[in-house]
Parts: structure tokens; C-alpha cells; sequence
């Protein structure tokens, strides 16, 4: 049986490869289709109209504006391939390093909020799984749908004024503190800084592990061998500890690798409030810039990392479950 | 008070939400011209009698703009919801039905979109149409249909291989008269309650792109753009700019998914004694 799981993860990945590439086009096709002209939009129609003609030509030339768009895109996948991502038209500089630099600011942010929402989720589901029809459940459900309803931004912005504007605990944006030498930036400073959007993040990610662990968790709370754990005597936290937990566990693993798309999305939105210099900063300025280099990279970055995330769910639950993996191949 | 049994409750509940949803709409189209109306003498007012929401930096009542956004909202989110739940029906029946190749091909492009995280595409999307209106109506509509057309495509095989239906099969049914009669029948309810549970995630998506800015037009009064402008003024301590209509939001959205739940309480036969 285990002969056949490097084949599921080859062809897996193969599938990946042609998605990301498909990604790739339908990005570069929506950038195209844009009205906005990168030209104008960088240089500002002000100077571009006080150039003479062979200035822009020129610049179209550098910039590879009029070339056909399939050769445009298969010189950008070339050096793509490379590792040149290109230079960003925004904020002139290789994207290889803008991203480095917005990523590794995002990503402590999300991987924070992802664990932290995965681990209360969990337990938030199953407490309200355990104690189906009480009150607690009913609260844990109520808070769900709230959060499920609430827009990531406004509760950012509702953060940001109780806890930034009020009360004074937290800085109002920026990942680092203002005025401080890059090098003097401690660890320190740069927890405090994250703790706000990791925090909001945790928050909204929660609701959809917990009603999805809450469920699971009924059908095994209406299993056979809980109704026999309870015969012996077993209940409370050994009924937990010994049968909840660890049927309780995968589902919830593989749900939180398919909702890596949605982490993403909320840092975007959450990371524009509190202007902290991530990649949500930087899709957003990107987008209004018409900065297609960058956005490009972006994208492609972060459909490769939901696609992985996908993966590792589905190769968890083929090493796992061996009936699912069955069917799938 | 007589004692209602569980559907009935649920069934008020239903009415509730929706006439709620509809006097809301309403009410908002209604406010369409006050919301925009400047009043320069009673600039940032905090909530009062006269404003119970307060006014603006431009001295526009808050109550209004919120009613008037609400209501582009929900506007915008029925045409979008409409639209994505007809691609996924679409898409899912024709995946379900139409051999091997047809389900190959749009599961990929299932896969594809839901590859991109929701915003980033609808930011690219509001990029290529340019923004306003049509940007985010066909940015919504056509990246909220993946998780529906699964839905159905799953819902369709499985009805595909149900013994009543091998039989009209056998007995010699048109295929026109099998999906009429009996696929349909059991589809409805699925599409409809995904129909409803679309709404919600089309309003939170229509106001978070509008708050990035790639949505409708800054001078509109919509959700994302009140948010966004009361962004500026918070730190001077003007909450009631952000509280009052991200609250109503919230309830407007909850409102939806409360809909959304009851009629899936009345029509999956599992939840039929209650």
C-alpha cells in the first residue's frame, strides 16, 4: 500500500506545476486586459507628457510595453524560472527583495495566527462537541457565526482603536519602531509590533476549525465505542483524553491546510490597517500601482503556497487513511 | 403564548431576517440623497438625538450613510451571488454529466481559482475591468462559484448512481424527463440554501475590497468606503465613524447566514423533526 504514495505526490505535484503555470497566465492576461498604462501610472502623465518621443520610446523599450504579450510573458516565465522575478516599476527595486523583505514580515504574522487559531479552534469544537445543547456550546456557536460574519478589516480597525488609540498597549502600525536604527530593532520591538494584526488574524480564523471540530466531534460523541467508554465509567476529561482527541485531531489538521488561502486573504486586509509593511501592503500598493512584476510574483508565490498546503493535506490523510487513499488514485 | 414547534420558530425566524434584510434595502435607497449631503455647521458631531449615528468630517449624517451603503451592499451581493450560484449550477451539472474530459477540465479550474486566496483575485480582477461598479460585480461573481459547483457536481453523480434512477433509466425515461423529474427536485434545496450561504460571503467581500480601494468609487457611500475614510479620523478619536457601520454590517451579514441556516433546517429532511 505505501508502494503507491510517492506516485499520488509526483502526480500531485505535476498537477501543481500546470496549475501555478495556469495561475501564472491568467494573471499576466488580467494584468493586460488593465486600462491602467504602466507608463503613465509610474511616471505620472505630468512628466510624461514633458518628454519628447524618443524619451518614451525609449522607455517603452526598456520597459518591453510594445512587444507581443505571449513574448512578453514567456521572457518573464524565462527569468522567473531564473530566479529573477524582475524589478518592481513601484518601488524600484529587484521584486525578489521587496518580496523577501514583505514576506518574512507577513509570514510571522500568518504562521502565528495560523497555529494559534488552528489550537483554539480545535479545543473551542470539541468543548462545544462534548457539551452539545448546553449553554457553552450555544456561546462557543454564537461567537463562530459573529466572527464568520464579521469583515477582517473592521475588526482590525476595532482593535486598533480599544487596544492602540485607547488604551495605549500596542503601537498604531509599522512593524518596527519609528526613528530606530534598522539595526537596533530587537526581536523584541518586532513582536510587539505583530502582536495586533497575529492577534486579529487568530481571532477571525478561528470560527471555521471549531464548527468544523464541533460536528466531527458529535458523530464521535454518538459513536459506539463512546457509548461503551461511558458504560465503564469514563467521562469528562479521560473520555476526552482517550477517544475525543485524537479522532478529533485529523480532521481538523486537514481543514486548517485548506484554509491557509483564507489566512492569506485576511492578512492582506488586516495588514492595511495597521500599515504594517507586509505583502498585503504590498498587493495593495502593487494593484494601485499597476506594478505587474510585483503582483505577478506575489500571486504566483502565494497560489504555490496554498497548493502546498492542499498537498500536505491530502499526503497527511493518505498516510493516515488508508481508505481514502484508495479511492483516490 | 402557544407553544411552536421548532420549524414554525425557525420559520419566523426565516421572515424576520429577510423582511429585516428588505427594510434595510430599502430604507438605504431611500436615504440615497441625505447621505451625501454636506452640512458644514454640524461637522463631526458624536452620536445625539438629531444624529443618532453622529455626522462626518463633512457634516453627513452617519445614520443615512450607513443605511445607504447597507443597501448597495446587499444590491451588489444578491446580482453576485445570482450570478456565481448560476456558474456553479452551471459547472457543476456539466462536470457531473458530461464525462470524464468536461470533469477534468473544471475541476482544474475549480482548482485554479480557489489556488488564488479570494482577495488577491478579486484585486486582480478589479484591476483588469478597471475600477467601479462592473469591476466588482464580475469580480465577485467569478471567484465565489468553486465551492458550490463541488456542492453540486458531488450532489449530481451521487443522484446519477441512485437505484430510481438507474431504473427510469432502464425503463426507457428521456434523459430531459429524468432530470426534470427527478434530479431537480432533490437539487433545488441544495442550490437554494448555497444561493442564500453565497450572500454573505459576497457582502464581506464587495466591502473588503471596496475598504482596499480597488472597489467602488471613493465618492460612494458604500460600507468599505465609510470604513476606510473613518480610518484617518480614529486616532483623533471620532469612533462613532467606524463602530456604527461596521456593527450594522455585521448584522447585516448575520442576517444572512441566519436565513441561510433556517431554510437549510427546513429542507434537509435530517433536521425534519425538531
Amino acid at each position: 500500500m505505501n508502494g503507491k504514495l510517492p506516485v499520488f505526490i509526483i502526480k500531485n505535484i505535476i498537477r501543481i506545476i500546470l496549475l501555478v503555470i495556469c495561475v501564472s497566465i491568467i494573471t499576466f492576461m488580467l494584468m493586460k486586459m488593465s486600462p491602467v498604462d504602466p507608463l503613465q501610472q509610474n511616471i505620472g502623465q505630468a512628466a510624461l507628457g514633458g518628454m519628447s518621443e524618443e524619451q518614451i520610446a525609449k522607455l517603452q523599450e526598456y520597459w518591453g510595453v510594445n512587444k507581443e504579450p505571449a513574448e512578453q510573458f514567456l521572457s518573464w516565465a524565462g527569468d522567473f524560472l531564473k530566479g529573477d522575478m524582475g524589478t518592481s516599476l513601484l518601488y524600484r527595486q529587484p521584486v525578489g527583495e521587496v518580496v523577501a523583505v514583505k514576506f518574512g514580515n507577513s509570514l510571522f504574522i500568518m504562521i502565528a495566527a495560523w497555529i494559534i487559531s488552528g489550537v483554539m479552534g480545535f479545543f473551542l469544537g470539541i468543548i462545544s462537541g462534548m457539551n452539545r445543547g448546553k449553554f457553552i456550546d450555544k456561546l462557543i456557536r454564537g461567537y463562530c457565526l459573529v466572527i464568520s460574519s464579521t469583515p477582517a478589516f473592521w475588526l482590525a480597525l476595532l482593535f486598533l482603536m480599544i487596544f492602540g488609540v485607547w488604551l495605549g498597549w500596542f503601537p498604531i502600525g509599522l512593524s518596527v519602531p519609528i526613528g530606530v536604527e534598522a539595526g537596533g530593532v530587537t526581536f523584541l520591538d518586532r513582536l510587539y509590533h505583530a502582536f495586533l494584526p497575529a492577534l486579529t488574524l487568530s481571532f477571525l480564523g478561528v470560527s471555521n476549525v471549531a464548527l468544523h471540530t464541533r460536528e466531527k466531534t458529535i458523530d464521535i460523541m454518538e459513536s459506539d465505542y463512546i457509548l461503551f467508554a461511558k458504560m465503564r465509567g469514563e467521562k469528562g476529561f479521560s473520555l476526552f483524553s482517550r477517544h475525543v482527541f485524537r479522532n478529533a485531531l485529523l480532521p481538523a489538521i486537514i481543514l486548517h491546510f485548506a484554509v491557509i488561502s483564507e489566512i492569506f486573504g485576511g492578512s492582506i486586509l488586516i495588514e492595511q490597517v495597521f500599515s504594517y509593511p507586509g505583502m498585503g501592503q504590498a498587493v495593495v500598493a502593487a494593484g494601485l500601482g499597476s506594478d505587474l512584476p510585483l503582483l505577478m510574483a506575489i500571486t504566483v508565490i502565494s497560489s504555490v503556497i496554498v497548493f502546498a498546503g492542499n498537498l500536505t493535506a491530502d499526503i497527511i490523510v493518505s498516510i493516515i487513511d488508508p481508505r481514502i487513499r484508495k479511492g483516490r488514485i | 403564548m402557544n407553544k411552536l414547534n421548532g420549524r414554525q420558530w425557525t420559520f419566523i425566524q426565516i421572515i424576520i431576517s429577510a423582511s429585516c434584510l428588505v427594510v434595510i434595502c430599502i430604507w438605504g435607497s431611500l436615504n440615497a440623497d441625505i447621505a451625501i449631503t454636506s452640512d458644514f455647521g454640524l461637522k463631526n458631531v458624536p452620536p445625539e438625538t438629531g444624529h443618532i449615528f453622529g455626522t462626518d468630517w463633512l457634516g453627513r449624517d452617519m445614520f443615512a450613510r450607513t443605511l445607504r451603503g447597507l443597501s448597495i451592499s446587499i444590491l451588489i451581493g444578491v446580482i453576485t451571488a445570482g450570478i456565481s450560484a448560476f456558474i456553479a449550477l452551471t459547472l457543476g451539472i456539466i462536470a457531473a454529466t458530461g464525462g470524464r474530459a468536461a470533469d477534468a477540465v473544471i475541476s482544474f479550474i475549480t482548482d485554479i481559482v480557489m489556488g488564488i486566496p479570494h482577495i488577491l483575485l478579486l484585486i486582480l480582477i478589479c484591476v483588469a475591468v478597471g475600477r467601479g461598479l462592473p469591476g466588482i460585480i464580475i469580480g465577485v461573481s467569478l471567484t465565489h462559484w468553486p465551492s458550490l459547483a463541488r456542492l453540486i457536481r458531488g450532489e449530481v453523480m451521487q443522484l446519477k448512481e441512485s437505484p430510481y434512477i438507474k431504473i427510469a433509466e432502464k425503463l426507457g425515461k428521456s434523459k430531459f424527463y429524468i432530470a426534470k423529474k427527478h434530479i431537480l427536485p432533490h437539487l433545488f434545496p441544495q442550490f437554494t440554501v448555497g444561493l442564500i450561504l453565497l450572500f454573505p460571503h459576497a457582502v464581506l467581500h464587495e466591502a473588503s475590497v471596496t475598504f482596499l480601494g480597488f472597489g467602488l468609487s471613493a465618492g460612494q457611500p458604500a460600507i468599505g468606503n465609510i470604513l476606510s475614510e473613518s480610518m484617518k479620523y480614529l486616532i483623533t478619536g471620532k469612533w462613532w465613524l467606524a463602530v456604527f457601520p461596521g456593527i450594522f454590517l455585521v448584522i447585516t451579514v448575520l442576517l444572512f447566514y441566519l436565513t441561510g441556516q433556517g431554510m437549510r433546517k427546513l429542507m434537509d429532511p435530517n433536521t425534519a423533526h425538531m
